[in-house]
């Protein structure tokens, strides 16, 4: 068939269904006499048409036009119905869970590096009073002191409820940020997230173990003993994430390193979404609960209210089928 | 065709082509975009620093930086059908490797994975992954599944460039040519007006024995014409 002819027996259709497009694309049904009836059968006879001008060759300028309406055909038709509020919803009390559960070995893998690198240097800095100027500098280390100074220190000093709210920006933007770079730089054969854990570690076991020292260890762990629960559990899942990327490319098993990678992403973003809902909820404990002074019952009482309660999420969230 | 293309196989059998985009112009999208983003953080910062800088208004603006840094990407391509502005403007559209538009979860991971793809600095590993990959996909799509291709506005119609004023009538080759130098003389008919008149004459004398003693170019381009069945 000649060009001339194919294009005069298909023309019409061609400008249809690409007004059916623009339509479409445009979220209408109908304008200017073109209604979208029909438009699913006429994409394919489009579709047969460009196989055959491909096939026989015609124009390339042809063959590009109906490339191009079989394309945005093939987008309208096969687009996926994306997730609502509740799936999200789902997603952070059911499948996360599930997901920290089917992880579990690299979840107990990233709790053990990071408690123990903690403790370890948390013991070092308890012993050594020089342990800590390897990582923070004078002025930091007696402003720590400072804050949690059983006499005079900051912390349980009423401040402006204010600064309670600016702080609870603060965190949000500082501590999902991190939780977010440790998952995607484990990418790098997982050393992006070991770095990342083993940093956080240095910096609390060093100040943890110092405070101690100094004779500040009450007000310290009164301050942290809430919002820990979420905060370090969601940085350790959130590295649980970034070590299954890693491993996907390290050890790929029976798939390619492609396949695996693509496998492990797909399954470690639940457990990303799960750990920055956690650090948001750690956020509003940090802010607006832990700086109160209250007796240290309480405090203490709290803090184990709140390591149950993500115990119990983790351990039974989303169990019941569905 | 010269063109860098993914194949992708539709439910219907037909084989579409999708015109993948390189570094260059995702680079130019994403400069836009940067800046489109901190333009929006700078605005929303004014608007809560109105009335002070409260601590409110600090942690507003604060929590507005996060959402905008992570999921300013994520929102525009999975509700602009594949289309951040940075994008939009320069006429690419982020897809699934089978051509179709972009999900909430292929969008995360492949924007957040940009931190690995920054690595060690300046996106030195997405640029060296896009390089290497036949469909220029860095760290964060191949993780994905994604593919950034170029997606013109659709035009009303591009039907073949018409034949010049000058080529009249449709003249039949005088030898029996095969398909594939059909297509040549048809290819050269359709880009003749796109090419300099020196250079069409030129390239219009190298089939000296199809045109003898004629203007090689008209005589091509009527040829083509025959070729196309205008005369007919």
């Amino acid at each position: 068939m000649k060009l001339a002819a194919f294009e005069a027996q298909g023309r019409a259709r061609w400008d249809k269904l690409a007004a059916q497009l623009d339509l479409l694309e445009r979220g209408k049904g109908e304008a200017n006499g073109v209604d979208v009836a029909g438009w699913p059968a006429l994409y394919r006879q489009v579709c047969n048409d460009l196989a055959l001008a491909r096939d026989r060759e015609l124009s390339s300028a042809l063959v590009a036009e109906l490339n191009q309406l079989a394309l945005r055909g093939h987008q309208l038709l096969y687009q996926a119905r994306s997730g609502d509020w509740r799936s999200l919803g789902k997603l952070v009390l059911r499948e996360f869970p599930r997901a920290v559960r089917r992880e579990w070995k690299l979840v107990l893998a990233c709790h053990l590096l990071f408690y123990s690198l903690a403790v370890g240097l948390g013991s070092l800095a308890y012993e050594s009073p020089t342990a800590i100027y390897v990582f923070m500098n004078e002025a930091s280390v007696h402003d720590f002191e400072n804050m949690y100074d059983p006499e005079s220190g900051s912390v349980g000093k009423p401040r402006p409820a204010d600064q309670d709210t600016q702080m609870f920006g603060f965190y949000i933007w500082n501590n999902v940020s991190i939780a977010f770079r440790t998952f995607a730089s484990g990418l790098v054969f997982g050393a992006g997230t070991v770095l990342s854990l083993a940093w956080n570690a240095l910096s609390l076991g060093l100040v943890a173990g110092h405070l101690a020292r100094e004779g500040s260890a009450a007000p310290f762990f009164r301050f942290v003993v809430a919002h820990s629960a979420f905060e370090l559990t969601a940085m350790l899942l959130a590295g649980a994430a970034g070590m299954r990327l890693g491993l996907s490319i390290v050890a790929p098993g029976p798939h390619t390193r492609l396949g695996a990678l693509r496998a492990a992403a797909r399954a470690s973003l639940p457990i990303v979404a799960g750990s920055a809902a956690m650090l948001v909820i750690a956020a509003a404990i940090e802010a607006f609960w832990s700086p109160r002074l209250f007796p240290a019952a309480v405090k203490y009482a709290a803090g184990g209210v709140t390591w149950l309660l993500v115990g119990l999420w983790l351990w039974l969230g989303g169990r019941d089928g569905d | 065709m010269i063109d860098t293309m993914h194949a992708v196989q539709t439910p219907e059998g037909v084989d579409l082509a999708l015109p993948v985009a390189g570094p260059a112009p995702r680079g130019l999208a994403y400069a836009l975009d940067l800046a489109v983003q901190s333009l929006g953080l700078s605005a929303v910062q004014t608007v809560f620093y109105s009335a002070g800088r409260t601590g409110f208004a600090v942690a507003l603006s604060l929590i507005a930086a996060f959402l905008i840094n992570w999921f300013y990407p994520v929102l525009f391509e999975v509700l602009g059908r594949g289309q951040t502005p940075g994008k939009r403007v320069v006429g690419l559209r982020v897809v699934h490797e089978n051509g179709t538009p972009i999900g909430w979860s292929a969008s995360l991971v492949r924007n957040f994975l940009m931190v690995a793809d920054f690595l060690p600095l300046l996106y030195l590993a997405g640029v060296t992954s896009m390089c290497l990959d036949s469909s220029f996909r860095r760290l964060g799509d191949l993780a994905a599944g994604s593919l950034v291709v170029h997606a013109p506005r659709p035009r009303r119609t591009r039907r073949p460039a018409p034949a010049p004023a000058d080529a009249g009538p449709a003249v039949a080759p005088p030898l029996l040519l095969t398909l594939e130098e059909q297509r040549a003389v048809i290819a050269f008919a359709e880009r003749a007006a796109l090419l300099s008149p020196e250079r069409a004459d030129e390239l219009a004398a190298i089939p000296a024995a199809l045109t003898a003693g004629e203007p090689p170019r008209a005589r091509l381009v009527a040829m083509a014409a025959f070729l196309l069945g205008r005369s007919a």
